[in-house]
């Protein structure tokens, strides 16, 4: 898969880090990071704070990839779950680490830095989260 | 005396493995005989998504985890490897990001065969010791290679370790360091080879032993030391045979090397190799244990450290991360299909 690197490379904090942030006027978390609140809209411009998600969660519901997209061909089958990250918002990310028959819906994780992809053997490499089981 | 030594530490193994008998019976031989003769009996495996990029980061990441420095105050970030992800562009620039300490640092990555780290090592706490930097994150780590059917395919592995070096909240005091270094051609890879080459039994006597010997030997003249006064001796292990050899001909016994000695168990981690025998150390060291050192780069050269523990050691949250001992124990064996594939013995796009 092709993915200029200039996108990744803005996405980076997120990838890397978990940094999403948080609106000072209701409290709400985002994850990845939002401009302004949706539901505070015009109160939260300015008011948006950056935010480090702890990056651990819960599984909520997961799904075993046996045909994967292109650059994904060598993982399969693999899982794909949505975790909802302790800070509230849920995200979509591999599951690494685990035997697919131990992986249960509730199950806590923790994020784990892995290469996510690549522009094939010349380009650039771009890393970020996957999740594993929590210690 | 300031003290100026290690103040944090971790390590990371990736949790596949694969038998040195699988290995054996792929190629027509003894599995058996292999294991014994080598001292190795399995080794770890890097999965598709695994790099030394990757290793490096869990390592430091458990590293901080065991302390409460904030990442800004890390002045210096040096990622010794072999095994560098790219040929052209920094591994250590993806680890300073990914421990949130960029911008304001200092970043290179260092190849010197499986000593890479330990010369990271002695770069940090010649900044920290100039005054230069207040906290310097030294890495090895990698995923090496090793050609189909290869000698070296029974050990090379995956795994690093990864150590902050300050002088505030030390665990374990660098008392001394020297490296011993010449130009010997014992193992080596040219550019854009995917597998090394190396001289077969060259690289013991001439490489391994006299590098290890006289590093050693220098060392203990330098801190007035004799074998008897260590606590747990580690050297590098490219095999379980030649670190065990080695201790003996100096003077070490196996009760002092066997805590660091991880390579019957996960293999050869090149750069990762003695960094992660002293993170196994580091598990369980106490205040007052003394730590002897030696690591060795083909090509060649080693570097030797005297170290002391320190009260600070009771302070460190170890269980924040993993030990080394239960990163050996979590594992999931491969067969050698899946192992190809892994290691892209199949030449994958």
């Amino acid at each position: 898969m092709k993915e200029g690197v200039a996108r990744f490379w803005r996405e980076i904090p997120q990838r890397y880090n978990f940094m999403g942030n948080k609106c000072e006027v209701c409290s709400r978390m985002f994850f990845p990071p939002r401009e302004s609140c949706p539901i505070c809209r015009r109160k939260s411009i300015g008011k948006m704070k950056d935010l480090k998600f702890s990056g651990k969660g819960e599984v909520i519901t997961y799904s075993i990839i046996h045909v994967g997209p292109s650059g994904f061909e060598e993982q399969t089958p693999y899982p794909i779950a949505i975790i909802r990250l302790e800070e509230g918002p849920q995200i979509t990310a591999q599951i690494v680490d685990c035997p697919l028959d131990e992986i249960k819906i509730g199950m806590k994780v923790e994020s784990t830095f892995r290469k996510i992809q690549q522009d094939g053997r010349t380009g650039a490499i771009y890393y970020g989260y996957k999740f594993k089981k929590q210690r | 005396m300031e003290e100026i030594g290690i103040v944090s530490y971790g390590a990371h193994i990736p949790r596949y493995r694969i038998k040195a008998e699988v290995i054996a019976k792929v190629w027509g031989k003894d599995g058996d005989a292999i294991s014994r003769g080598l001292g190795i009996f399995e080794k770890s495996v890097p999965s598709v998504d695994q790099d030394t990029a990757t290793i490096a980061v869990e390592a430091i990441r458990h590293a901080l985890k065991r302390c409460t420095l904030d990442p800004s105050q890390i002045g210096a970030i040096y990622v010794g490897s072999e095994s560098h992800p790219y040929a052209v562009k920094p591994t250590g620039t993806i680890v300073g990001e990914a421990i949130g300490a960029t911008p304001d640092l200092m970043v290179a990555d260092y190849e010197f065969a499986c000593k890479a780290g330990t010369a990271a090592i002695q770069t940090c706490l010649a900044f920290v010791k100039a005054g230069m930097i207040k906290y310097g994150v030294a890495i090895g780590a990698d995923t090496s290679q090793a050609a189909p059917g290869d000698a070296l395919e029974y050990s090379a592995s995956a795994g690093g370790a990864g150590f902050i070096i300050g002088k505030t909240n030390v665990i374990a005091t660098i008392n001394h360091t020297l490296s011993y270094t010449t130009d010997t051609p014992d193992f080596w890879r040219r550019a854009e080879m995917k597998y090394p080459s190396h001289g077969g039994r060259f690289t013991g006597e001439p490489a391994y032993f006299k590098h290890i010997m006289n590093c050693a030997n220098n060392l203990m003249t330098t801190a007035c030391t004799k074998p008897q006064d260590y606590t747990y001796a580690i050297f590098h292990q490219p095999n379980g045979k030649f670190p065990v050899n080695v201790a003996k001909k100096l003077g070490f016994t196996m009760d002092q090397v066997k805590q660091g000695l991880m390579v019957p168990y996960i293999g050869n981690t090149y750069s990762g190799a003695s960094m992660i025998g002293l993170a196994s150390v580091l598990d369980v060291a106490k205040p007052g244990d003394r730590i002897f050192m030696t690591s060795y780069g083909s090509g060649a050269g080693s570097d030797g450290f005297d170290m002391t523990v320190t009260e600070n050691i009771k302070r460190l949250a170890r269980e924040k991360a993993p030990s080394v001992a239960e990163l050996v124990a979590d594992k999931e064996y491969v067969d050698y299909g899946v192992y190809s594939k892994m290691t892209n013995l199949l030449f994958l796009e």
